[in-house]
């Protein structure tokens, strides 16, 4: 008897009274937010990163590369065209370095954003055919976004190096800025990603919102360009936090204003948990929409 | 302690169907474009609905499954067997009632769930374990099982992608093949693959419940829920009508087979074609030219089907039939070009015989499926539209026939035995007769 067979043996002397019994019935509260089942399955989330990683660049002929060309590409073109034609102030730094600090939470978010958005209907198959938590799905797509921006993260060394900067203390701070990044995607992507269930509107609208939030993000600019009385309602998105909290960290720009960080990061837990609610409402129907 | 490990109890699904584009001819048109705007891409646009707009696809539904019984659901399309696995395996919810389950669920309503074509078999492995609820440390542990199974090892770091359907069906159903959770809910995986490999699956399913773990199965194929399955529901428009031990269930789907032929011409849902030549009747004769819906083997039988050509025009006409036995499986096919080719003149109606002169069908009920085709499309095709039973036969002398588990049709044959020669001279050969 093989090993496998004496291992099915001992399922079946199990005593069953012994297994925990799941009521499967219409769902009525709608706070059912089960976040201790997410981590029931890690292996599951494991698997859908390493997925996406592994996928995102097969048969591509520069691969990993690409991580890389995005923000270099739009560094290049923003140093020219913001940075020498328009003499956009850049806070005192090299413009590329400046700019390049804060495209790369931004391609982190933005990207994550997609992915996230286009992850449930992009899984319709996974969610008609097998159960688990269905926020594996978008929390995945966030996820894989990490390796991208690691590889993007080292060159802006190199790029700090050649301009003689040197980070500061201020640089152990930089997870902070990074969760925040990734939170507010994860945040805007649950209700995203839940909405193009039903309305693949969404889908298509998704590039459209990824181009104005970058104009409504201090990425090519310095926040000290907007007027002074718009600063608060500015802060409302999320981004500006991260992206000030970045460009203080890694290049030891006078130090930000916490005020706004605090605006932006309270603005991404009321969006992160009125995101997962929405999520787990209609959560229930994906696979009868999809 | 109770060994029940599936509780099912008024289990209720509604679905909204939406409002449908277009007329539908057939009530297999409509239900399956209502499904299709359930589960398909532009369903989401459907705003108005009146009780008319929704259909209850399972209607209080209640049962329970013992520890170790292997249960089949049998039942036309559209009765509500896949959205019971579906509630049960916890992808879509009920919307009323409830199902209280015990131990761990694996349900495996596709074969390849989550298959990515640009991985490897090795890496799919993987991610198709996990997927389907498996640690990773079991599949590394099932790993060399799995791919001997499948039968690809040379392929192993190819991307499926580039493999044969075969292969990846292999792959993917090997996978699911070593599960090992205490109840499996199975939808029909199996009408993938070449017979062989069909087989392979079959017996590893078998093996799984003969292992004393809860198998639920879904299937078109009576024979397999009669070989796999101990106990059988049998559903009808989303209600449970029959519940017991395989055979019984199975006789019950077939006799509502047989009750719907009375009206096969007049009003069957399930009658399709442009119309340009319409059947209008069939019956059966016996050997001495007699309607009868009671045959008997090894003696002869004509089927006799009537026609009207509706416009009287000339048109390149042919006219088949298939007799199915009660297990489902289509016995013989009976097609009139093959043997003559296309009938050119059909006058505005008339008559179709095909005469048998040996009837070799071993005891058993049967049912005919009658299709017309006028220049190659489908003209009118009308399943169940006779219904017969074969209950004697002279085909073997002894008046019996095979059992249907192991037979379709009946072949002439002739016997021979020989003995070993005894230690006495003369070589005994005795026939035992023909037939």
């Amino acid at each position: 008897m093989s090993v496998i067979e004496s291992e099915l043996q001992a399922t079946k002397l199990q005593p069953i009274a012994d297994i925990s019994v799941i009521r499967i019935e219409p769902s009525r509260s709608w706070l059912a937010v089960n976040l201790p089942e997410l981590w029931a399955y890690p292996e599951l989330l494991y698997f859908l990163v390493w997925r996406d990683v592994k996928v995102r660049y097969k048969q591509t002929v520069i691969g990993i590369g690409w991580t890389i060309l995005q923000p270099l590409t739009t560094m290049v073109i923003f140093t020219v065209i913001f940075g020498n034609f328009a003499k956009i102030p850049s806070d005192g730094l090299p413009y590329p370095v400046f700019a390049y600090t804060a495209l790369l939470p931004w391609d982190l978010f933005a990207n994550a954003l997609n992915r996230c958005t286009v992850s449930l209907t992009g899984s319709a198959n996974l969610i008609t055919k097998v159960y688990f938590p269905r926020l594996i799905v978008p929390a995945s797509a966030i996820i894989s976004g990490i390796i991208d921006f690691a590889i993007a993260f080292v060159f802006l060394l190199g790029i700090m190096l050649w301009f003689h900067i040197v980070p500061t203390w201020g640089a152990i701070a930089l997870p902070i800025f990074l969760l925040l990044a990734l939170m507010t995607a994860l945040a805007v992507g649950l209700w995203l990603s839940a909405l193009n269930v039903r309305y693949r509107d969404v889908g298509h609208a998704i590039p459209f919102l990824i181009q104005i939030w970058m104009f409504l993000s201090p990425v090519a600019y310095p926040v000290s360009l907007v007027p002074e009385k718009w600063r608060l309602l500015y802060s409302l998105n999320p981004m500006v936090g991260v992206i000030e909290g970045f460009r203080w960290a890694l290049l030891g720009k006078e130090s930000p204003d916490f005020k706004l960080i605090a605006v932006s990061t309270a603005v991404v837990v009321a969006l992160l948990l009125g995101g997962l609610v929405y999520f787990k409402r209609i959560e229930r129907t994906f696979a009868d929409v999809v | 302690m109770s060994n029940v490990v599936i509780r099912v109890e008024n289990l209720s699904k509604q679905y909204k169907i939406g409002a449908a584009k277009h007329r539908h001819d057939t009530l297999r048109d409509h239900l399956a474009e209502s499904f299709k705007s359930l589960f398909g891409r532009d369903g989401r646009r459907s705003s108005v609905s009146g009780p008319e707009d929704t259909i209850w696809a399972l209607k209080e539904v209640s049962f329970e499954v013992k520890h170790g019984e292997a249960m089949g659901f049998v039942g036309h399309n559209g009765a509500g067997k896949s959205t019971l696995l579906k509630i049960l395996s916890r992808i879509t919810e009920p919307t009323a009632g409830f199902a209280d389950i015990r131990g761990r669920v694996s349900s495996l309503l596709e074969v390849g769930t989550g298959f990515h074509a640009e991985l490897t078999g090795r890496e799919n492995i993987y991610l198709n374990g996990v997927i389907l609820g498996m640690k990773k440390a079991e599949i590394n542990r099932k790993f060399d099982e799995i791919v001997s199974f499948a039968e690809i090892e040379k392929f192993i770091d190819t991307p499926v992608k580039r493999y044969s359907s075969g292969m990846y069906v292999r792959l993917a159903f090997a996978v699911a093949a070593h599960l090992e959770t205490e109840i499996l809910l199975v939808d029909e995986v199996l009408a993938v693959g070449d017979v062989e490999f069909q087989k392979k699956c079959l017996g590893k399913i078998g093996e799984v419940a003969k292992q004393g773990r809860t198998v639920l199965f879904v299937s078109h194929s009576m024979a397999t829920v009669l070989n796999l399955c101990s106990r059988a529901i049998l559903l009808r428009s989303g209600q449970l009508v029959h519940d017991g031990p395989a055979e019984s269930t199975i006789k019950n789907y077939l006799a509502y087979h047989s009750s719907k032929s009375a009206q096969a011409f007049d009003n069957n849902p399930e009658r399709s074609g442009n119309g340009v030549v319409q059947l209008v009747g069939a019956r059966i004769l016996n050997e001495v030219n007699q309607a009868a819906s009671h045959l008997v083997a090894g003696r002869a039988a004509s089927f006799e089907f009537r026609y009207k050509n509706m416009t009287g025009e000339r048109r390149r006409t042919n006219i088949l039939f298939a007799i199915y036995n009660q297990l489902g499986v289509a016995v013989s096919c009976f097609d009139f070009s093959l043997s003559y080719g296309l009938v050119e003149r059909l006058g505005s109606g008339g008559v179709f015989t095909c005469h048998i002169p040996n009837l070799p069908l071993p005891i058993g009920q049967y049912y005919v499926n009658i299709k017309l085709e006028v220049n190659g499309e489908e003209a009118d095709l009308v399943p169940n539209a006779l219904v017969f039973d074969v209950d004697n036969s002279n085909f073997f002398k002894s008046g019996q026939t095979p059992q249907l588990r192991f037979c379709s049709c009946l072949i002439q044959h002739t016997w021979t035995q020989e003995t070993e020669p005894e230690p006495e001279p003369g070589l005994t050969t005795r026939s035992i007769g023909e037939n």
